[in-house]
């Protein structure tokens, strides 16, 4: 277990984008709590996973941090501000691509914009660099329904983008695409996020794709959540998938997957 | 050429139906109460005048101002009961009551209110078509998925907002739908309110020629309101089609 260790201490840093400071959650005043005294602090730019099995919480979390939900106790800050108003101020990507099929892929990307009436501070030129660095040009005035999986994440990802938020949560974004699809998906999330200079936070139940993306990977391994498990992942970037091969990867993986396998047998029994 | 051979089933057993009726009434041989379709057609022709100067406007106006207050009136309540949940437990088992009240024989009632004007035909016109665009409208609007509407929260959005970027674009196809159902129920109405007590309108018409025992006299106006029905519904069809240009590649 040398890669684990706790959860660093809780002072408010400018260097911290996000963090979560004492946390109690439960849905509700008679149901059982979700999340104890949860500490946890991302920084600027890391690349974050949250791993854990299903129904483990990690649905709560994040929607405590988009503000969904607030806490029953402790704080949630966000770029150095504690407020129970975080509605707006993250770029959530969600699981399914949930893009309005009314609008063309243009104006599904720039819903935010009009939502935070920004949409004349965005030049529309910029926009449209956007679409074709995704991939997406020759697209713009296409609906959703004649897109592809894969590109369907991409218009998904672009309008999480232009919320103009610093910090992305990413919520299994891959996990409906089959799976030639999402490594490809996966190796374009990393050059993107090279060049986007974004703190991505982002939720998956897959150990591959966990270990290929991430700088951090924090394990949800209890019931209550107090303490999220860390693991740091030893490979530099630009990483390949092939690197997952290497022999001190797999032993990584071996652990992690232990360690989720764990808290599963325990609920079984 | 498509279209012919997409309602070709439909067409061969319109053609059976008239072509048996046809002989059927050749054989019966009554004609002031059995009329032959084309004996119909005919008549049709020769009231053509009457008909389309006078009882098809009158009609026609009818539908359209009673389709007019249906849109309003249904869809005001429809975004009222959405928007506020107390007016929706208040009116909406109501709303759903008030269709077991036989509407048809409560028109007399209108008649003594408002007289033989326009607004006893409007009225019953309103009370037949109004429901089922209220409903379809309220469905439409309760449709949106819970995840969109979380999405867009956390891109900041008002409720305003969250009406109008979701709740609008998501009820629209439900809408047509009530639309379409309410059009073809207008024609009803509307005919219903002119039996009871008109000076002019196609039901009237019908209705005045069945005392006269001219029997195909009775049928001309009935086939010109079933076309009336028809342009209606096609007209919201087209409307709709429009509205919904992201739906034709699906």
């Amino acid at each position: 277990m040398v890669f684990f260790v706790k959860g660093r201490d809780t002072a408010i840093d400018k260097h911290n984008v996000l963090q979560f400071a004492k946390v109690d959650f439960q849905y509700g005043k008679n149901s059982s709590l979700v999340l104890e005294g949860l500490n946890f602090t991302i920084t600027d730019g890391e690349f974050v996973s949250i791993i854990g099995p299903s129904g483990s919480g990690k649905s709560t979390i994040f929607r405590l941090i988009t503000g969904l939900d607030n806490p029953t106790a402790g704080n949630v800050i966000i770029n150095g501000t504690i407020s129970n108003k975080r509605l707006g101020t993250i770029g959530y990507m969600p699981q399914q691509d949930l893009l309005l099929p009314w609008r063309t892929v243009l104006e599904n990307v720039t819903l935010p914009l009009e939502i935070k009436g920004k949409n004349r501070n965005v030049p529309k030129d910029q926009v449209f660099t956007l679409l074709y660095e995704f991939g997406l040009k020759g697209f713009e005035h296409v609906f959703p329904t004649k897109l592809s999986g894969g590109m369907k994440q991409r218009v998904s990802f672009l309008r999480t983008i232009l919320t103009g938020s610093n910090i992305l949560l990413l919520d299994e974004p891959f996990s409906a695409l089959d799976a030639i699809t999402r490594l490809s998906m996966q190796e374009w999330l990393l050059e993107m996020w090279g060049k986007l200079q974004k703190t991505i936070l982002f939720i998956t139940h897959d150990v591959d794709e966990a270990l290929l993306l991430s700088d951090r990977i924090l394990v949800i391994t209890e019931n209550p959540i107090a303490n999220l498990k860390e693991l740091i992942v030893p490979l530099p970037r630009p990483r390949r998938i092939r690197d997952l091969a290497k022999p001190d990867l797999v032993k990584i993986k071996e652990q992690l997957i232990e360690q989720l396998r764990m808290k599963v047998n325990h609920e079984i029994t | 050429m498509k279209l012919l051979k997409s309602y070709f089933p439909s067409i061969l057993i319109i053609l059976f139906l008239f072509i048996s009726w046809e002989i059927g009434a050749y054989l019966v041989n009554q004609t002031f109460i059995f009329p032959s379709p084309l004996q119909i057609l005919i008549r049709l022709w020769e009231l053509k005048d009457v008909l389309f100067l006078k009882h098809l406007p009158a009609t026609l106006l009818i539908m359209v101002i009673g389709l007019l207050i249906s849109i309003i009136i249904g869809v005001s309540l429809a975004v009222w009961m959405n928007v506020n949940k107390s007016v929706e437990k208040a009116f909406y088992p109501l709303l759903i009551a008030s269709q077991t009240i036989p509407i048809i024989a409560l028109a007399p009632i209108f008649v003594l209110w408002f007289g033989y004007s326009i607004w006893s035909k409007v009225v019953v016109t309103v009370l037949i078509t109004f429901f089922p665009i209220t409903v379809n409208t309220f469905d439409g609007l309760r449709s949106i998925k819970k995840e969109l509407e979380e999405l867009l929260l956390t891109m900041g959005a008002s409720k305003k907002e969250i009406f109008l970027k979701l709740s609008v674009p998501s009820a629209l196809p439900f809408f047509y739908s009530g639309l379409k159902v309410a059009v073809t129920l207008s024609v009803i109405g509307a005919a219903i309110g002119e039996w009871l007590g008109a000076q002019a309108g196609l039901g009237y018409f019908s209705r005045r020629m069945m005392t006269q025992f001219d029997g195909a006299g009775v049928f001309a106006p009935i086939v010109l309101l079933a076309v009336v029905g028809i342009i209606l519904f096609l007209f919201v069809t087209i409307l709709e089609r429009i509205s919904f240009k992201w739906r034709k590649t699906e």
